[in-house]
């Protein structure tokens, strides 16, 4: 799946100018509200027309202003999950998921009702009104929706939003099986920094209708770092289970990492988002601490900030950013190159 | 129920019954596509277009009686060329009289269906179009069921205009037992002639009864047709 986005749009005061290409996997549209990701889907899935430009999806011209093509939304095949389910009132759970089956191609046709049905958890709702459902009932059903039409890409519009944590923790999961198991492109926009984290492979943020960043979600995120929080978004393996300390290691090429407990199957790839401010740097044996996480980690580059110092880690191949003061700066010595210890506490680490 | 009324009533009652049936069935189409031009249509003249359908409920339904006779009449550009090219008179007929009662009730019909589909959540349509709906699709599968309670609204309305109509009615097909002698121009009559006033208040009653049976039966639609969909 190759999406190439090039369009401009005028919205009142609002200029949108962005261009962008998606590769398949979960790509995540991140940025601050009004900031236009919105915008970008809602032209992706044809609701509504750029003002220039051309959008193109495997090749095939979904818009192109210049040669005057503009595809409807019901002939593009692009699932959209909205950030308010909009699921139809009138009908029933079981009809409002196979209302995308009566349209469109039998030959491209995907997916199996009872498949999706059992994958999202809502065979119970089958029969239920929509307005009798939870916002994360709604909100399951409205994918399994867009799921059901068989579409080429899946656009979710901060499909979890409008959640509180709880139904959010409830969802977060389903997504990331329907990234694992269903293998389908997906547009997702967010402004929240854990769910790109968990959830993404490439990242690409807009900031005031253009696009500031693009590239894989940990490169991307350690860039923009230098004035965020975030340290470091590293991939890991579940490796093992401690019952007694009530902890789980996690296998990362720099090191071990200890948890607390997730509850996952062995060998789950989880994705660990760690604080700035959280990592401490140690050059040489650390000795005894009661940090628990020592990854090994090499300096690549050291920037001097308004108020401390970024120093940017490569740590098994995935960077980290921490933030020491001038004079820690100055005691070990950090330049680039000199293999250091990252030091994070085990309290720090969730997955977020 | 042969003592209860005279022929003529029974023939009054029927007519009435039929008029108003064919009226708003023949004019409900129509009325759903003005509707949604109203509600949804950005063009230029939509502001004439809407004072016109409107026009009925403003005007004296004498004058929307003479107008429908000038027009169809025999003579009239539209009744001489259905005349000719169908053989359909509407003159004088109790087609005809369906033609003012549509005519008649077509604004009310028109203002109910136009107010629900302006109430119609547009995205919902949007989230149809990105499942493979295409416009026509839209309409008839989220449109139109949505709209439904007011199509409703509409279908009452107009049909108990129908029920009433007398002004435009006796203008345009004039007051001919048993052709286009409705429920209306029936008591007209009546109370025209000695002694009629017995029979003028049977069939008011009767009137009265349709009339309540029409919006008893629409309110239970309308209910069952908004409580899986109104929060």
């Amino acid at each position: 799946m190759t999406l190439t986005f090039e369009a401009e749009k005028r919205l009142g005061d609002f200029v949108l100018e962005a261009r962008f290409t998606s590769e398949g996997g979960v790509t995540a549209l991140f940025g601050p509200s009004g900031s236009g990701k919105t915008t970008i889907v809602n032209l992706v899935a044809g609701l509504s027309q750029p003002d220039r430009g051309r959008i193109t999806l495997d090749g095939e011209v979904l818009v192109d202003r210049a040669v005057g093509v503009m595809l409807p939304p019901s002939r593009r095949r692009i699932g959209y999950v909205f950030q308010d389910a909009r699921l139809f009132p009138h009908l029933s759970v079981q009809s409002n998921l196979s209302y995308g089956r009566w349209f469109g191609p039998r030959a491209g046709r995907w997916g199996d009702f009872g498949a999706i049905v059992e994958l999202l958890g809502i065979g119970a709702l089958l029969k239920r009104r929509p307005l009798d459902l939870s916002g994360g009932e709604k909100q399951r059903v409205a994918i399994g929706r867009a799921l059901l039409a068989s579409p080429r890409l899946l656009l979710m519009d901060e499909p979890l939003a409008a959640l509180d944590r709880a139904r959010r923790a409830e969802i977060l999961p389903f997504l990331e099986r329907l990234r694992d198991e269903m293998k389908l492109p997906i547009l997702y926009v967010s402004h929240a920094v854990d769910e790109v984290a968990r959830l993404a492979d490439q990242v690409v943020i807009i900031e005031a209708g253009r696009v500031a960043a693009a590239g894989p979600v940990g490169t991307v995120f350690a860039d923009v770092a230098a004035d965020s929080e975030t340290g470091a978004i590293l991939t890991a393996i579940v490796h093992a289970e401690d019952e007694i300390d009530g902890v789980t290691l996690l296998d990362h090429p720099a090191g071990v990492l200890q948890i607390p407990k997730l509850g996952r199957r062995l060998g789950t790839r989880v994705r660990v988002h760690i604080r700035a401010r959280d990592i401490a740097l140690a050059v040489g044996e650390p000795g005894r601490l009661s940090i628990r996480n020592r990854l090994a980690a090499r300096v690549v580059a050291v920037s001097e900030q308004m108020s401390d110092v970024a120093v940017s880690l490569d740590v098994g191949g995935e960077p980290m950013l921490a933030r020491v003061t001038r004079g820690a700066q100055r005691d070990l010595g950090l330049a680039p190159g000199l293999a250091v210890t990252a030091l994070i506490k085990a309290v720090a680490l969730d997955e977020r | 129920m042969d003592g209860l009324f005279t022929a003529e009533e029974w023939q009054a009652i029927g007519l009435s019954l039929r008029v108003a049936c064919v009226a708003v069935a023949a004019s409900l189409p129509f009325g759903i596509a003005c509707a949604m031009l109203l509600a949804r249509g950005r063009f230029p003249g939509r502001t004439l277009f809407s004072a016109v359908i409107h026009l009925p409920l403003v005007m004296p339904p004498v004058v929307t009686g003479f107008l429908l006779l000038l027009a169809f009449g025999r003579k009239g550009p539209i009744g001489a060329f259905l005349d000719q090219q169908f053989g359909v008179v509407l003159a004088f007929r109790w087609t005809g009289a369906a033609l003012a009662c549509a005519v008649m009730g077509f604004p009310l019909m028109v203002r109910a269906i136009a107010l629900s589909i302006e109430a119609i959540d547009q995205r919902l349509e949007q989230a149809a179009a990105t499942l493979g709906a295409g416009r026509v699709a839209v309409f008839l599968t989220v449109t139109l069921p949505l709209a439904l309670p007011g199509i409703l609204a509409g279908l009452v309305l107009s049909f108990a205009r129908a029920l009433g109509e007398f002004g435009a009615t006796i203008t345009f097909v004039s007051n001919i037992p048993g052709e286009t002698q409705t429920i209306p121009s029936a008591i007209y009559s009546l109370i025209q002639t000695p002694g009629g006033d017995g029979a003028a208040l049977r069939l008011t009653i009767v009137s009265v009864v349709i009339s309540l049976g029409a919006l008893v039966l629409s309110e239970a639609i309308a209910r069952r047709a908004t409580r899986d969909t109104r929060p």
